[in-house]
């Protein structure tokens, strides 16, 4: 076992073991931030496909994120207003089913990503993270004026949607139900980058000139990658908004969209589990600094300016040392 | 619609087009000479008008919160330059955006420590509140007149000093080859701090003069730093004339689109649902351009093919 492998290993059994130690101790507000820490790692791990392997700068995946917000808050809200989302030319009713939800925000998040990245993809570098910055924004006001679904004020769902087997309002059973999706999303994303796909991705990643060479086009290549990584960021959207019971454009802000590749880059950027480590740390931040007073940012930032700076391999790379190499 | 309401919404959207050039000059000169992307550019924008807000509280002379906010502007830009942004030339673009990203997060923090959440007040002087009279008998506020004309005299100086000075030829080196350059004897820093300090002065400019119209707050800078973006991807990276002629297609397509929507959408719906639409469509046209412009030219109107 290599000594990523190890770290990796260790962080997520840490992940686990505190939600563990809190329902010992009966601390469910424990149990709730690292369930967050979990969803927001699930979005990172989304995100990291498109920047860790295809070395996509994507500033607008608070896009994907909302999208699979509004997925739960639409289905659930109709759902629990006994009012079919539209009658006519077939019947599509609301639903407080989780797995249905997730597969809603899969797939719209998935077509939301396919039809950004085929615009954005056309250009690259600079212009890439400004157009996708530019998207989010267009979402973020498009969810403020349409009014249908709260605008401004967002969207309250009064009972978490359920899970077949399982009392989703348990803190713990939740918690369970992030963290397996969570497991999922990483083995995916691993199995990913070992495959005949991910290999070229990161080829194309290196030289998108000599993957052309060699028969394969980068933009098809790139396309998949965001599409993927639209799509699990999507369903962490609406883990998030269960999670809360609540959706606002908020989730849609550009901020948001900052905030997941901040995870990243707390991480190590480049290495499986970065999203994994930076959430978690992002919570702990939040929760620690924000108990001191209400300027906590400015010590995040301080934070996020010294890794950059100083500590590229970000919290994975103290651990487990150099990693690969071509940046 | 009443030519005299068409004329007063087209100088509206020419005043935006202005203040959002005075926003993409100095992004796309930051990124043209350095090939930095720089996301506390908008920082730099409320620290003007926030310097601005302060010093007309103080003063009571707008003048002197004008040039406050052009001096405090450039000092936050010397001063970001040389601490951070100097560090990140060599790096690639994540880089860049995180750490431009925790600039915006210390600096929104910083100035709500010291000016408190509320959003400030920043009059417009009496001299240059009334309207004026323009040909034709249409009253058009002096001020946003006054805005427009500041947008145009700093167009011209910019054009001037990038193609008549040493200064401009020195710039115009830096984009094409830093290493000839400063292998001819320039001193690349100070010429980086320079053009640095530049875009950050018309930035806080660019607050102070807004900030008279709107609010002085924390968070100001954000969407007019994405509405910049905008610009410079429209108007080709780089490219001060297309920064111009970006701000004014997104200035008036989005000052238009707010008026021209709604009515347009009221013909085929109802009263509330055609504005609350219409609004909503209206924010969305300027991406929409943005869309259409890149799908047409990548690399936006007046952009080098990459």
């Amino acid at each position: 076992m290599s000594r990523e492998a190890f770290v990796n290993a260790a962080i997520l059994l840490a992940l686990l073991a505190v939600p563990l130690w809190a329902l010992a101790n009966d601390e469910p507000f424990t149990i709730t931030l690292a369930t967050r820490a979990a969803i927001l790692a699930l979005a990172g791990v989304g995100l990291n496909v498109a920047l860790g392997l295809g070395g996509l700068v994507s500033l607008g995946h608070a896009v994907f994120f909302g999208i699979g917000g509004y997925a739960m808050g639409v289905l659930a809200s109709h759902a629990q207003s006994y009012d079919p989302i539209m009658e006519a030319p077939f019947l599509i009713e609301g639903t407080k089913s989780m797995p249905i939800i997730w597969i809603a925000a899969l797939v719209t998040s998935a077509i939301a990503a396919l039809g950004i990245g085929a615009l954005s993809l056309r250009t690259s570098g600079v212009y890439f993270i400004m157009i996708t910055l530019a998207f989010g924004q267009m979402a973020y006001y498009f969810a403020i004026g349409w009014p249908a679904y709260g605008g401004e004020d967002g969207l309250s769902i009064y009972v978490r949607n359920g899970f077949p087997g399982l009392n989703t309002l348990d803190p713990i059973q939740f918690f369970a139900i992030a963290y397996t999706l969570l497991l999922l999303a990483l083995l995916l994303v691993w199995r990913l980058s070992k495959s005949p796909f991910g290999l070229a991705l990161n080829a194309a990643r290196q030289s998108a000139a000599r993957v052309e060479t060699a028969g394969i086009r980068p933009y098809t290549l790139r396309l998949t990658a965001f599409v993927i990584s639209g799509a699990l960021t999507g369903l962490a959207g609406a883990l998030f908004a269960d999670l809360n019971r609540f959706v606002s454009p908020s989730m849609l802000s550009w901020q948001t969209s900052g905030e997941i590749m901040v995870f990243i880059i707390l991480g190590g950027v480049g290495r499986l589990c970065a999203p994994v480590a930076g959430a978690g740390m992002f919570v702990l931040l939040e929760h620690w600094l924000g108990g001191t007073g209400e300027f906590w940012h400015i010590w995040l930032g301080a934070i996020l300016l010294f890794v950059v700076l100083f500590a590229r391999g970000g919290l994975i790379g103290a651990l487990a040392g150099r990693g690969r190499t071509d940046g | 619609m009443p030519t005299a309401l068409l004329v007063e919404q087209l100088l509206n959207g020419l005043q935006a087009g202005m203040t959002l050039f005075l926003m993409a000059a100095g992004l796309t000169l930051v990124f043209g000479v350095m090939g930095l992307i720089n996301l506390a550019h908008g920082s730099l924008y409320m620290v003007g008008a926030f310097a601005a807000a302060a010093v007309a509280a103080a003063t009571g002379s707008f003048l002197l919160a004008l040039a406050a906010a052009l001096a405090a502007g450039a000092i936050a830009g010397v001063v970001v330059e040389m601490v951070v942004i100097r560090r990140l030339y060599d790096r690639d673009h994540l880089d860049q955006v995180l750490a431009t990203f925790a600039l915006i997060l210390i600096f929104s923090e910083g100035t709500r420590w010291v000016f408190g959440s509320f959003p400030l007040q920043l009059d417009i002087p009496a001299w240059l509140a009334g309207p004026i009279t323009l040909p034709g008998g249409i009253p058009y506020p002096l001020y946003r007149l006054t805005i427009i004309g500041i947008g145009l005299a700093v167009a011209i100086a910019l054009w001037l000093l990038i193609e008549r000075t040493r200064t401009g030829i020195r710039i115009r080196a830096g984009e094409n080859d830093r290493e000839m350059i400063s292998a001819l004897g320039v001193d690349i820093s100070r010429l980086y701090t320079l053009v640095f300090a530049l875009g950050a002065a018309l930035a806080g400019l660019a607050g102070a003069l807004v900030g008279a119209i709107q609010s002085v707050q924390v968070g100001m800078g954000e969407p007019v730093l994405i509405l910049a973006f905008v610009v410079i991807v429209i108007g080709g990276i780089g490219s001060i004339r297309g920064a111009l002629i970006g701000a004014l297609l997104v200035g008036m397509t989005d000052t238009m689109g707010r008026i021209l929507l709604p009515s347009l959408l009221a013909t085929i719906t109802d009263a509330s649902m055609a504005a609350s639409v219409g609004a909503s469509l209206a924010s969305m046209s300027v991406y929409i351009l943005m869309a259409v412009v890149l799908v047409w030219r990548p690399s936006g109107l007046f952009g080098a093919a990459t």
